[in-house]
């Protein structure tokens, strides 16, 4: 997986998502600009982080799951 | 009588939705439609670790930038694995300098080699040949090149049909042989006679009614 490692913890582009997600970037667009990746690395990354519960998908916009926002404080401590 | 069992294949064609897919690449699982609204020029070479293809991969990967300025993504395809494809993009840039900055799908179980008819069993039944499939932002096939194993691709001509497409798309003109970004395009042809005599007047450079270019 391009977002997720084998060990669960998300890769360098994957930690980019899950930041523009925190700072509020809600949809593929959003966060694609915000964390500075192409829109289809994005969309299929979305895909990864929410199959791995670390974001969940409400219509087209994305938001960070409790276990997505505790590996994310935990990579930021 | 004999039972056919030969599966028919229809191939893409010019103006129609390109194939979808899913599949595995050395950027992960990449679908078709995660290029929306993006130009994708799609491309197979025949295997990893191998000449010619190894100058086209630094080719395009020179043109990135170009490409990107424009809207346009690359995804590249051969049947072989996501390993083999890491270890040759891996040496490239270790030999060359050169890092391949483009997604390259593993197609080993030949679904989208076969969806696009990039197998030609008369060059190689295991080899994809190196085709070039430039698919547009609403995911329509807008050209299609086909070349033999030995011959590898022009970036330049690559580009131009790049630019001729979205010159095309953006002015509703068309583009004369050989044509170049910033030369004279073709106006389209007019329908009826009365178009075609107040075409004289309009003050394009014409051949006569029917080829007659301007400046944009």
């Amino acid at each position: 997986m391009a977002c997720v490692s084998p060990d669960g913890k998300p890769t360098e582009s994957g930690t980019k998502m899950l930041r523009a997600i925190k700072s509020g970037m809600g949809s593929a667009e959003e966060i694609a600009s915000s964390a500075g990746l192409p829109l289809f690395r994005v969309r299929s990354g979305l895909r990864e982080l929410t199959q791995a519960g670390l974001a969940n998908q409400k219509d087209d916009k994305y938001e960070l799951s409790s276990k997505g926002t505790e590996l994310l404080d935990s990579l930021s401590t | 009588m004999e039972e056919v069992k030969e599966q028919l294949i229809s191939l893409p064609r010019l103006g129609e939705p390109a194939p979808a897919f899913e599949t595995v690449s050395t950027h992960g699982v990449l679908k078709l439609e995660d290029f929306k609204g993006s130009w994708l020029i799609l491309f197979s070479h025949p295997a990893d670790f191998t000449p010619v293809c190894t100058t086209e991969f630094i080719a395009f990967a020179e043109i990135f930038p170009e490409l990107q300025k424009r809207g346009v993504e690359l995804l590249g395809l051969s049947v072989d694995s996501v390993s083999s494809h890491i270890a040759w993009v891996r040496n490239v840039e270790e030999k060359t300098g050169v890092k391949i900055p483009f997604p390259i799908i593993a197609d080993l179980s030949k679904e989208v080699s076969l969806a696009y008819g990039m197998i030609h069993p008369g060059q190689s039944k295991t080899e994809t040949v190196r085709c070039v499939f430039i698919i547009d932002p609403n995911q329509i096939i807008r050209t299609i090149l086909y070349y033999p194993l030995t011959t590898g691709r022009n970036m330049a001509e690559i580009l131009r049909i790049i630019d001729a497409l979205q010159t095309t798309d953006k002015n509703a003109v068309a583009t004369p042989a050989n044509w170049r970004p910033g030369d004279m395009v073709v106006v389209p042809p007019p329908n009826t006679q009365e178009m075609a005599e107040e075409r004289i007047k309009q003050g394009y450079e014409c051949v006569d009614w029917y080829l007659c270019k301007k400046k944009l």
